[in-house]
């Protein structure tokens, strides 16, 4: 079981904030341009920050960066790829996620670029589960797909979460989606993140 | 053998060659007559002026002039690694990285083929210490200058893959690594094509500039060997620190990627 906890943690005009996140299922939401996917960055260590982020009592700080962002899964809204194939992204062969993802094993050999922004989400997602992140931290993960493929991939993260009781943050603008999958809910409104009924 | 000298007719028969292609520029509406008449311009006159120059400084070898003289070398060539970059790092470090990598290798290779290689007495001697650090210089400002732009362009244009990489938990060095070593190659590539193609296109400039001033040829193939390994290894060596050391301060020491350094 991981636990996450933010000390005093903010990011550029976000108020800081103090949270402690255990195996839980947290929505975030927020007008575009409100900070979400900042403060999710900011978690990953990818910008600066003031205040502690730590997981298991381990500091972001005192801990190699590169480590850290294997620990803290971060996806962000847009997947990105550097080599032609699919295959090349992964770091094994066989990835065990793909079918709950309604992909077919022999994607791995697919080119990217002819990949449609649904099919590279959803393997993004599957590149990231692979690595066994302590955490995750989803950027409207569902927000390029079809309504079949948004349930596979609720249930896949679901079920990761509870497997290794993850504690999850996902960024959703979706009512029906946050009522479906939130154990607390969150809500940018003026810089301040607070926590809302679900 | 004796060299022909140059009268001030001959070159202006040259000049009317410029003039005439301004001219024609101009009827064409290319609109490159003023750039190409300012820039004959400078030719000349800073020829002429370094011509001056040279003359004084070989008719007294000392040092102190040799050494500035250099130095205001080097420092011209930074300004031009730095004005050729579309995107470089924002202030010092703009002017800085190219001119420090341009000096720790220029400056070294040089005064290793004037001791070891070429043997001078005393061993800054301006009449090979200046042209051979010329042409060091000239040559790497090019590669440095290519490999930083396309270190930073690149990694503006693939922040969003060099971020993926970071967040698979890749350090910096393998999430750039793509990057940095097409820059080098892309610094390199003129001067490695430049020795493949050495003789059988063109006759390079210094060799030709020595056989027309008399030089036997064997001679001045010799030296032409000798400058396109010097320049070969100084752009080499110059590009892949500039590019490492460019590479590196792309990000911070939590290794995030700061495209805010870029200006």
């Amino acid at each position: 079981m991981a636990i996450l906890q933010l000390n005093h943690f903010s990011v550029l005009a976000l108020k800081p904030l103090n949270l402690e996140l255990k195996e839980e299922f947290i929505c975030l939401s927020g007008a575009s341009g409100a900070g979400k996917s900042l403060f999710l960055r900011a978690i990953a260590d990818l910008i600066d920050h003031q205040g502690e982020a730590s997981l298991d009592a381990q500091k972001c700080s005192e801990t190699n960066p590169v480590q850290w962002r294997k620990w803290v899964g971060f996806l962000p809204a847009e997947s990105a790829w550097w080599k032609d194939s699919v295959g090349e992204h992964f770091s094994k062969e066989y990835n065990q996620y793909l079918r709950q993802l309604n992909l077919p094993e022999e994607c791995m050999s697919w080119d990217v670029s002819r990949c449609s922004t649904g099919e590279k989400q959803r393997l993004a997602i599957a590149r990231l589960l692979e690595q066994q992140p302590k955490v995750l931290l989803l950027d409207e993960p569902t927000a390029s797909l079809d309504p079949a493929s948004v349930k596979a991939v609720e249930s896949l993260i679901k079920e990761y979460a509870n497997e290794f009781d993850t504690p999850v943050i996902w960024v959703s603008h979706d009512q029906l989606q946050i009522k479906r999958l939130a154990d607390r809910r969150f809500k940018i409104i003026n810089n301040e993140i607070s926590e809302v009924e679900v | 053998m004796n060299v022909i000298s140059l009268s001030t007719f001959d070159l202006s028969m040259a000049a009317l060659l410029i003039i005439a292609l301004a001219g024609l520029s101009l009827l064409l509406k290319l609109g490159l007559a003023k750039r190409i008449t300012i820039a004959a311009i400078r030719t000349v006159v800073q020829l002429l002026l370094i011509g001056l120059v040279l003359k004084e400084l070989f008719a007294q070898v000392n040092l102190v002039w040799i050494t500035l003289l250099s130095l205001l070398m080097l420092l011209i060539a930074g300004r031009e690694v730095m004005a050729r970059q579309q995107r470089r790092f924002g202030g010092l470090w703009g002017y800085g990285l190219g001119t420090f990598s341009m000096f720790i290798s220029s400056f070294t290779l040089t005064v290793y083929a004037l001791i070891v290689v070429i043997g001078t007495e005393p061993w800054y001697t301006p009449q090979y210490s200046i042209p051979l650090l010329g042409m060091m210089l000239g040559n790497t400002m090019t590669g440095v200058a290519l490999a930083l732009d396309k270190l930073t362009t690149h990694a503006w244009q693939q922040r969003n893959e060099i971020e993926a990489r970071l967040i698979l938990g890749q350090d910096w060095k393998t999430a750039v690594g793509d990057i940095t070593k097409d820059s080098v190659r892309i610094g390199m590539m003129p001067m490695i094509n430049a020795m493949a193609a050495a003789g059988l296109v063109s006759l390079p400039g210094m060799m030709t500039g020595q056989i027309l001033s008399g030089t036997e040829p064997m001679e001045a193939v010799k030296y032409q060997i000798l400058i396109m390994f010097l320049i070969t290894a100084g752009t080499g060596f110059s590009t892949m620190l500039a590019t490492w050391i460019g590479a590196r301060h792309l990000f911070d020491d939590r290794q995030r990627l700061r495209l805010d350094r870029l200006s």
